[in-house]
């Protein structure tokens, strides 16, 4: 222990690479016991460190955090009691205020703003679909591997759909979900039904997963007198109850509070299942991210929160976004458990969200994942992102890290999937959708603005009735009256 | 309930040096069962005792409501009910209420407490953008219905910018929410369990000038009073004066000195916000042919400016004077100038002459 406190500027110096750095813990582990040394490594993490990087070597720590094999319960009362055991005697005093334990140093060191180490990115199939060696992963069936594939190739089919029905002026706005297939299915394919899911606007897949069809999907985004939302909404802005799918708004990161209130309902309820919310990387700015991730962790709620870092909001590059390592390490800050995956790998994405819903459920903790990604497509139908980025950038994205090829080629290793089957899924894909239906009827402008239509509505109503029979050729033929 | 016998003095402000016993229209959630004489926390205490005794799916939550809360309303809650229904959030409003939202959504009563109006601020998009648009958006597929947030608000004698705004105009224009304010220990009760009930999310603001001053007797056992429903609380037939909260007493000092006048004022409690209840105080004004608001916020762009814009299109031609607002400043609640400031009794009187003058 000595060792690390006399002379760590000597330490520094001579070190030439962290491996180097690396091997002198691992020296340590072997000669002494190993939570003493624990006790050591802790105890450095609450020295204020400028140099001497953060904790991200999977061999000493991490092997008891993020990557087990096949649900090996995390032991999460560990890290406390390494805290607790951290020993007090001059070198090392412990001393409680209100506010936290604390150990004292008399060396000034600030913490680094940023690890020397990028936090790991935790990914079991290579580019080429090939599983990794010396990979943990939770299992697939050959079954739920298929539908998995099957949906990330119908939601490739409906975003084609939609946007081109968008570009010939059927629909008024679309967003796509190029590029983060693999986070849509594989986190939905993780969760079970019973999870409640507050989604930003990029994750139609899990209404897909889930069972929305293509015609309610339609139904929603013509506005038509079959949209559960009434016509209320913009395109895309779906919800769904019986698939508990809370209806999309547009405010960006409003969702994430939400979800730690239902995920402390359900805590409550003591249901099997947990609240997940999704949001990108520009909604990690936002204050809503902040407030939850925080109310998480001292509510103890079990949620998990899914940020699909795809490196964009609309044109702000992540680099105008933040100064994080990513979003991943923001969790420890708020005492959340956190992993950052590869969101173009589907197996690792299921892996991650499964073994975080069980964490989530079982040790009532929030969870958060950072998928990294990259978002193939525009913004949105009003978006033109070749105005801020290169086109060969997003064409290389589309084409050599698609998530959807990526799994296919893992499901065709497995002999799981072939030619014959993806020509049949491709023809299956019906794209018949009917959207000459008629509107919502004017009386669903009043309704649902409280539960039952008061007086002022009322009133509002019978004028604007009266308005519509003075002036009808001012109000669209497709709405009745 | 006469409002004089409710309020002890005003510190600092005009005082009310003789307590006259005083009859006016009695209110609901009268009649049988035991009442007691509490102050306008205790009632707001028992409010919530019984919302959490008899729903165990109601939640209360916000900044220090364990030990009680800083104004104590919260008193007894978390010994009764246990940390998980009555618990200390972290010091952030639009956590409090983006959580109440989320909880409400899963058919709980999440009543949240924003510790001063003069912070709710920080919750404002969550309340308007989510609360409010939370049914009509998801075409009733969801609600957040059992949400309710609880503010102190208004003038308190030594409040100063940030801790006696009237921030209800705001809430006012957004529809999908409700806007309740409660005039006195009784009338608080009764609103708080009916907003608490209500299927739509509410904001009550509390008038935290009456949390102690305000004595009544207050029925023990469990009630209810309507919303939307304005209340007339004196009859009269000379002008109707309309208000809502801490106000409404300091209105009533002024009818009372009319009345040495011989003027016979009308005083309406408006109860509810919104939705509110105009056909009361259209009746009224049709009566009466005159009508006074007045508000402790300030008077440009008050709810105020909104009742008399109604009051106006309904009875332009029933009307005998302009429509008189006697409110508020246009500046940030000053501390030293708040005498000055604020809509007194005199202030109301003056305009009462003159309405009725005209």
């Amino acid at each position: 222990m000595a060792f690390y406190l006399k002379n760590p500027r000597n330490i520094i110096n001579n070190l030439k690479s962290k491996v180097g750095l690396w091997s002198l813990m691992k020296q340590s582990h072997s000669t002494c016991c190993y939570s003493s040394c624990l006790n050591t490594i802790h105890l450095h993490r609450f020295l204020p460190l400028t140099t001497l990087p953060q904790f991200t070597n999977p061999e000493s720590i991490s092997h008891k955090k993020g990557h087990f094999p096949h649900f090996q319960r995390f032991q999460s009362t560990t890290t406390e009691k390494q805290i607790d055991s951290v020993p007090n005697d001059e070198h090392n005093q412990v001393l409680d205020f209100p506010g936290g334990k604390v150990v004292f140093s008399p060396e000034m060191r600030f913490l680094s703003e940023s690890p020397s180490v990028y936090s790991q990115c935790y990914r079991v199939l290579d580019d080429a679909g090939q599983l990794i060696s010396h990979s943990n992963f939770v299992p697939v069936s050959e079954e739920v591997a298929v539908k998995m594939y099957s949906n990330m190739v119908t939601l490739q089919t409906l975003d084609t759909i939609f946007y081109e029905a968008q570009r010939q002026g059927r629909i008024s706005f679309y967003v796509t979900s190029i590029g983060e297939e693999a986070i849509n299915i594989a986190s939905a394919a993780a969760l079970t039904s019973d999870d409640i899911v507050f989604p930003q606007y990029r994750e139609p897949g899990v209404l897909l997963w889930r069972g929305f069809t293509l015609q309610e999907f339609a139904n929603q985004c013509f506005g038509n007198k079959a949209d559960y939302g009434k016509g209320r909404q913009m395109p895309i802005h779906y919800g769904s109850n019986k698939l508990n799918y809370f209806t999309v708004s547009s405010t960006i990161a409003t969702q994430i509070p939400h979800a730690v209130g239902a995920a402390y309902s359900l805590k409550m309820d003591k249901k099997d299942a947990c609240a997940v919310t999704y949001f990108g990387d520009g909604g990690t700015s936002e204050g809503d991210f902040h407030a939850a991730m925080n109310f998480a962790a001292v509510t103890e709620s079990p949620v998990i929160f899914i940020c699909r870092n795809n490196g964009w909001a609309i044109s702000t590059p992540t680099s105008d976004q933040f100064r994080s390592d990513g979003i991943a390490v923001r969790g420890q800050a708020y005492g959340v458990r956190s992993i950052r995956v590869d969101g173009n790998d589907a197996l690792a994405m299921y892996s991650a969200v499964r073994s975080a819903r069980q964490m989530a459920v079982n040790e009532h903790r929030p969870i958060l994942i950072e998928a990294v990604t990259y978002r193939v497509g525009h913004h949105s139908t009003s978006d033109d992102s070749t105005k801020y980025r290169p086109a060969d950038e997003i064409e290389w994205w589309r084409m050599a890290r698609d998530p959807v090829t990526r799994f296919r080629k893992w499901i065709e290793i497995n002999g799981w999937w072939g030619s014959e089957a993806e020509s049949q899924l491709r023809s299956s894909i019906r794209s018949q959708i009917a959207e000459r239906a008629e509107k919502p009827p004017v009386n669903d402008l009043f309704t649902d603005v409280y539960d039952n239509i008061p007086s002022n509505l009322r009133e509002q109503e019978k004028l604007l009735k009266e308005t519509i029979n003075r002036h009808p050729k001012d109000y669209p033929a497709d709405v009745p009256i | 309930m006469g409002l004089r016998n409710i309020i002890g003095r005003r510190l600092g402000l005009g005082l009310v040096r003789r307590r006259k016993p005083f009859s006016t229209a009695t209110c609901d959630g009268d009649g049988n069962g035991n009442a007691k004489s509490i102050n306008l926390y205790s009632a707001i205490n028992q409010a919530l005792h019984i919302a959490l005794e008899t729903d165990n799916r109601a939640f209360v939550f916000g900044e220090d409501v364990s030990f009680g809360g800083v104004f104590r309303c919260t008193t007894g809650l978390a010994d009764r009910f246990g940390k998980a229904r009555v618990f200390n959030t972290p010091l952030c409003e639009q956590g409090i209420v983006g959580f109440g939202i989320g909880l409400a959504a899963m058919g709980n009563r999440a009543i949240a407490e924003i510790q001063f109006a003069d912070y709710i601020y920080p919750a404002f998009d969550q309340i308007v953008n989510e609360a409010a648009k939370f049914r009509y958006r998801s075409g009733n597929q969801f609600n957040c219905g059992g949400l309710t947030i609880r503010a102190p608000y208004g003038a308190v004698g030594h409040g100063g910018h940030y801790h006696s705004q009237s921030p209800e105009a705001f809430f006012c224009h957004v529809p999908g929410i409700k806007v309740v304010i409660p005039r006195s220990p009784r009338q608080a009760k009764g609103l708080l369990l009916s907003c608490i009930r209500d299927p739509n999310p509410v904001v009550f603001f509390e008038p935290k000038w009456l949390y102690r001053l305000a004595v009544e007797e207050v029925p023990e056992h469990d009630y209810m009073l309507p919303l939307s429903e304005a209340e007339v609380i004196r009859q009269g037939s000379d002008i109707t004066l309309v208000g809502w909260g801490a106000q409404l007493s300091v209105m009533e000092q002024a009818c009372n000195e009319a009345e040495k006048d011989g003027i016979s004022c009308e005083l309406i409690d408006l109860k509810t916000l919104l939705p509110w209840d105009k056909e009361t105080v259209e009746a009224s004004v049709r009566k009466t042919g005159r009508v006074l608001i007045s508000h402790e916020a300030p008077v440009t762009g008050g709810f105020g400016a909104e009742i008399s814009a109604s009051i106006v299109e309904r009875c332009f031609l029933r009307l005998e004077a302009p429509v008189a607002r006697v409110c508020g400043l246009d500046t940030p609640f000053p501390l030293v100038f708040e005498p000055f400031y604020m809509p007194t009794k005199n202030k109301i009187l003056d305009a009462i002459k003159a309405t009725v003058n005209y």
